[in-house]
């Protein structure tokens, strides 16, 4: 079958890609755009590694496909730091130690800011649920849930 | 296989007729793309419906509700009027996968899915919800709970497909709540799922109840005996306690990787009293 | 500072050490820059897949590949025949054993295929979509035999047997009939049967553990590139480049020299990483097609066909006099050891009972194997499993006896001196401190409502050292390049950077910390065993004081004074007390200027062997509500608390002890391997191989305690293993204070828990 030609905004920036109608955005990022930042740990939506922001919803980009993005924004973790300037959650991730293996960790921190674009001030709970589609195997959460908290704190301030 | 995102339902029916069956609806895809890359499903046309707008819509009137059936878990449940109307449907709807998940998953998917554990399902059976289909002769209008005919097999015919959800808005003193049993607080499919919509009269008798069950039998259910325990009743323990041995009476359930046939059928009851005691607290609010 | 270097390290006051500074790759890792596994691309890269049977058991009787080598845009396709086939011995591989005739068998089925996902061919092409059509055009026909998946059913003489040349090791006289029981060991000290006379409370009880998957979130993945001239690259997610070149050329018949393997960023491993899989595999292709091929695991091969580790039957019984003190303790141990021999069976034996001090055990272990996976190292391979049983056992019997579990322990606890029924006599060790701290800990007295019980558990791992080298570059500016040779899983390089700065009294950005490919260093053995911060850090301290050796030298050199003259202080090469004369401190950046003319570059290297790994023992508390209704359980609340010996970097010393215990909540709670009747997985995906998700678990409190390694310059010990040790037990202790039932099955599931939840319900109700 012919490939489809789409147009979207990846990061702010406009991109054009060609792609297979089986292939899923996030086959595109990693395989055929090279952001491999974003990670394949299920291709099921069981394990959030892959979160990225779908026209402003947090979504698992195994689950959606290339052709999908057509007239889309994107957002992915390639697009979370400034220049040399971390996002905050990036900073509060390093400082609590939030990482081990680190490759849970581009998930996590889209899904989070995804959560406090959307409520600042979340609960331990609300941190909690929120992030329950994104699998940790390394930290047992704790330190990742500090890290959250902490960095809303310091937005709120800022 | 191909891709294509129609403009309009007129012109989704003509590509699903056309396919004869090779096509496959793609609504949330969080079920279809699993399938796809598994291998389970190889359709020659996938055919995108939520290029049309009428299926992202979620409308209110003095009626009641229309919510389309490509508006994603996470758009619906953003709507305000919805949610204090029908707080059962939400949360069941709420439940469905993850944030992620949400941002993309429907309730025309998790319908037609057909999936007997869907967690929609049950609470929209409770609440009375009237699904809208189209194909080539036109549109009609269906309980829900006529959709799911066995797993994965539902009564659309060939070009068929699912255009929407109206609820009426609930009576005065009215009540409706899911709950569902899974073995982590996240991201499992339900082992048991219970909806309970209820109405009281101003004496606090129950008038009018309707109970879903899902994940214990081959489709979820609307369990008759169940809102018969209630009504007529102040929703205390004896009816209660019927209602529970109605709903796990109503079980048929199998011994899967999920669960066990006894274990279906206990906390189907268990789960029934306790959504019902929500159900309950809610119509006496308003 | 003079007063400091004259007491010696051990007694200094550490200024880099203890602290938590940022990690070295954590940028990396937070912006999505960081490459794993199957984050690399090349170009004329080939896609290859493997073909996996769908069989638990199954003869081959042939494999036609004439027509999947017909398609288009397919460059190779391979199967056992491409491999080397190679004897049976059994070589020491750190925790576990190896054996490549069994190993070559593993990648890729020979004779049979032993188990559902088992490799049988592997194809590449030019696109996935094309490797995965030719998978489908390959036709392998298969005589299907019975199969057996328990691992008491394996041991029966009438069981299906998946070896007709396994006959066990450890019995005499050997056997005349092969068995699936591959190997018997046996552990004992003092008299059982005497000890038992002596007891006045004997508490005896059977358990059964489930397999359980490591469950790194980082399929396993790798590139392979094998030129026409035989030298070979080799790019992959693994746990030890050294060990995944040493297995691949054994494998492929190359010498170890031609092949050069870099380790990618590690996406977690927790021991199932330290085999090969996909990697001989993408080599034998790349040496057919001369190109390039990428191979990655879909999470469903990752559990079909990657390691877990083993499920259980163990039983345990131990006595206890009425002052409190263990006569005796026996236990026996069957471990599924998955298609190939090579169950944790012995370390479980090993440490089943060595956090007491007792004087008479006996511990007999089986190796069994059954039509699964073959099983990899996880985490303290076989640990838990025992001492589940053995923690679970002590807690019924303090209750028997009337004991605060915690007390009881104490008046068992094994301490410096004790001789551990596996041999050795301990060192300085921490159970006893752990327990304190435990008792005196709030979470020991806090209330608790209906429904709710509180367990404690405690737990043993040894630690490893082993073969390591590390490397020190001062680059002209005076900055410090570290090579070490381990995978960096969890934040070794900060532990590794912080140790470097710390011996060279520098700061530690001036460190940059690297992992080295196979052509970078000598030989390490990989990252397991607990054994990184420990050996790779004795490894970095060594090859500082060489290259602080040197600098010296340069320093006398340059002053024109003896070396004894020079002392190193604080980064500085600095006259000696009373001697060398009126010289101005150098730095590493003064020295490093004028290295060319004092003599050249300056390094530090060192190769070591290293001893005296120190056990780490962790005492765990928890709370949890059972639901009586639905059998569901909650924790409400963990502390964990364990002996680092001495942290290094404790932010990265507590998330080991956090991710073990949550580890080991999925372990107690849902994980298992669930399979049908025809021996096919049934749940290979994490939504209903079910892992902790974040809302299932609350903080993890930690207690990091700190009694000194004394064959560690800092006091390290290893902490990454033990913290996964304790939870299973503490919980089912837990629960058994709740529901007062004694849970002897994992996992404790809703359907398994609310079960005896009726059963007892009804048993008192007939009473």
């Amino acid at each position: 079958m012919a490939k489809h030609h789409v147009t979207t905004t990846i990061n702010g920036d406009p991109v054009e890609f060609l792609c297979a109608p089986e292939q899923t955005l996030l086959d595109v990022l990693r395989d055929v755009l090279y952001l491999t930042g974003s990670k394949e740990g299920c291709a099921s939506g069981d394990c959030g590694a892959c979160s990225v922001m779908l026209d402003g919803r947090l979504v698992c980009a195994c689950l959606v496909l290339g052709v999908e993005a057509q007239g889309c924004s994107v957002e992915t973790i390639e697009g979370m730091a400034h220049g040399d300037e971390l996002h905050p959650l990036q900073r509060k991730f390093l400082e609590h130690a939030a990482l081990q293996c680190g490759v849970c960790t581009p998930g996590f921190l889209v899904a989070a800011k995804a959560l406090l674009e959307r409520n600042p001030e979340p609960t331990e709970t609300e941190v909690r649920y929120w992030l329950a589609g994104n699998l940790c195997r390394c930290t047992g959460y704790d330190k990742i849930v500090r890290a959250v908290l902490d960095a809303a704190a310091e937005m709120r301030e800022s | 296989m191909d891709y294509r995102s129609p403009s309009s339902v007129k012109k989704a029916v003509d590509l699903l007729a056309a396919h004869d069956g090779a096509a496959h609806v793609l609504a949330g895809g969080t079920d279809l793309l699993v399938k796809l890359r598994a291998g389970f499903v190889e359709p020659k046309l996938v055919v995108d419906v939520k290029g049309i707008a009428q299926l992202r819509a979620i409308e209110s009137d003095a009626r009641g509700f229309r919510i389309g059936a490509a508006a994603s878990c996470a758009e619906i449940g953003e709507h305000a009027a919805l949610v204090a109307a029908w707080p059962g449907v939400v949360e069941a709807l709420r439940l469905i996968g993850s944030t992620q998940i949400q941002g993309r998953a429907t309730l025309g998917g998790n319908l037609c899915n057909a999936s007997p554990a869907a967690d929609s399902v049950p609470a929209l059976i409770a609440a009375g919800a009237l699904c809208r289909v189209a194909g080539p002769s036109g549109e009609r209008e269906v309980p829900i709970e006529r959709i799911v005919t066995g797993p994965g097999r539902t009564s659309l015919a060939r070009g068929e497909f699912l255009v929407g959800f109206r609820l009426e808005k609930p009576r005065p003193r009215s009540g409706d709540a899911y709950l569902r049993l899974i073995p982590r607080t996240e991201m499992d499919i339900a082992v048991v799922g219970v909806g309970v919509a209820l109405t009281l009269d101003a004496a606090g008798v129950c008038t009018h109840a309707r109970v879903g069950l899902g994940a214990v039998a081959p489709t979820p259910l609307l369990v008759a005996e169940a809102a018969r325990a209630l009504i007529g009743s102040r929703v205390d323990d004896k009816a209660l306690a019927a209602l529970a041995a109605a709903a796990s009476a109503a079980c048929k359930p199998i011994d899967d990787k999920r669960g066990t046939i006894a274990y279906r059928v206990k906390v189907a009851g268990v789960l029934a009293r306790r959504a019902a005691r929500i159900a309950l607290a809610r119509a006496a609010g308003r | 500072m003079n007063d400091v270097t004259m007491k010696g390290l051990r007694e200094r006051r550490l200024k880099v050490v203890g602290t938590r500074p940022l990690r070295p790759d954590g940028v990396d890792k937070v912006t999505g820059r960081a490459k794993f596994g199957a984050d690399i691309h090349v170009p004329n890269m080939l896609i290859g897949k493997v073909l996996r049977s769908p069989h638990a058991h199954a003869r081959i009787l042939s494999i036609d590949t004439s027509k999947a080598q017909a398609l288009p845009g397919v460059k190779a396709v391979i199967t056992s025949a491409d491999l080397c086939d190679l004897p049976s011995e059994f070589i020491p591989a750190g925790e576990m054993m190896v054996n490549f005739r069994d190993m070559t068998r593993n990648v890729m089925a020979r004779e049979k295929a032993l188990y559902e996902g088992h490799a049988v061919a592997a194809v590449a092409a030019t696109s996935e979509a094309v490797a995965q059509e030719a998978l489908k055009l390959i036709d392998v026909q298969y005589e299907v035999l019975p199969h057996v998946l328990d691992v008491a059913q394996a041991m029966e003489p009438d069981a299906p047997l998946l070896h007709d040349n396994m006959f066990t090791i450890g019995v005499e006289p050997r056997p005349a009939q092969p068995s699936n029981v591959a190997k018997r060991v046996e552990f004992v000290l003092g008299d059982t049967a005497a000890g038992f006379a002596q007891a006045e409370v004997v508490i005896e009880r059977e358990f059964t553990t489930k397999p359980v998957h490591q469950g790194y979130i980082e399929p396993h993945a790798c590139l392979a590139s094998v030129s026409e001239d035989g030298q070979a690259e080799l790019w992959c997610t693994t746990q030890g480049q050294f060990i995944v070149r040493g297995f691949c050329a054994k494998l492929l018949g190359m010498e170890v020299a031609k092949l050069r393997v870099t380790a990618s960023e590690i996406g977690g491993g927790f021991g199932g990483k330290t085999v090969v899989y996909l990697e001989p595999l993408a080599l034998a292709l790349s040496r057919k097609a001369c190109q390039p091929v990428k191979m990655v695991m879909s999470r469903a091969e990752v559990f079909r066909a990657s390691g877990p580790t083993s499920g259980a039957k163990v039983w345990v019984k131990i006595g206890a006099n009425r002052k409190g003190r263990i006569t005796a303790a026996e236990a026996v141990l069957k471990y599924q050891a998955g298609a190939f021999q090579g169950s944790p069976v012995q370390p479980g034996c090993m440490c089943a009972f060595a956090p007491y001090d007792l004087d008479n055990v006996r511990v007999v272990g089986f190796d069994v194997v059954v039509n699964r996976p073959k099983v990899a190292a996880y985490r303290a391979p076989g640990g838990p499993i025992s001492e589940f049983a053995v923690e679970s056992v002590i807690d019924e019997l303090a209750k028997r006896l009337g004991l605060d579990p915690i007390e009881f322990r104490l008046k068992n606890a094994a301490k410096e001196g004790t001789k551990a029924a596996y041999g050795p006599k301990f060192g300085p060790i921490g159970l006893v401190q752990t327990l304190e701290a435990a008792r005196s800990h709030p979470h020991y007295r806090a209330p608790l409502k209906a429904n709710q019980g509180r367990g404690v558990a405690s737990g043993f791992w040894f630690n490893i050292g082993g073969e390591t080298c590390a490397a020190l570059n001062l680059g002209e500016d005076g900055s410090v390049t570290l090579v070490a040779g381990t995978p960096d899983i969890g934040g070794s390089r900060a532990s590794l950077a912080m140790m470097a700065a710390e011996e060279l009294g520098i700061a530690l950005d001036k460190v940059r910390p690297v992992i080295g490919d196979t052509s970078a260093l000598g030989f390490n053995f990989l990252t397991g065993g607990s054994r990184v911060t420990f050996s790779s850090g004795m490894a970095v301290i060594e090859a500082a004081r060489e290259m602080i050796r040197r600098l010296r030298e340069r320093a006398a050199k340059i002053w024109e004074v003896p070396v004894e003259d020079v002392v190193w202080e604080d980064g500085y090469a600095c006259p000696a007390n009373g001697a060398g004369g009126d010289h101005k401190p150098l730095s590493l950046a003064d020295i490093a200027k004028t290295a060319g003319k004092t003599g050249g570059p300056i390094v530090g290297n060192a190769a070591i062997n290293a001893q005296g790994a120190g056990p780490s023992l962790a005492t765990h508390l928890v709370d949890v509500e059972v639901d009586p209704e639905t059998g569901k359980v909650s924790i409400l609340r963990y502390t964990a608390i364990q002996d680092a010996g001495k942290a290094v970097h404790p932010a990265y010393v507590e998330g080991q002890m956090q991710g073990g215990a949550v580890q080991g909540i999925g372990w107690a709670l849902n994980e298992e391997y669930i399979y049908d009747a025809n021996g096919r997985l049934e749940n290979p995906g994490f939504l209903d191989y079910r892992i902790p998700v974040c809302s299932d678990v609350p903080m993890i409190d930690t207690v990091i305690v700190e009694v000194p390694n004394p064959r560690h310059p800092y006091g390290v010990r290893g902490v990454g293993e033990t913290p996964i040790v304790p939870p299973m037990a503490a919980i089912a202790n837990a629960v058994e204070n709740a529901t007062g039932i004694r849970f002897t099955q994992l996992p404790m599931s809703p359907p398994r828990v609310l079960e005896a939840i009726d059963s007892k319900r009804a048993a008192l109700a007939k009473a």
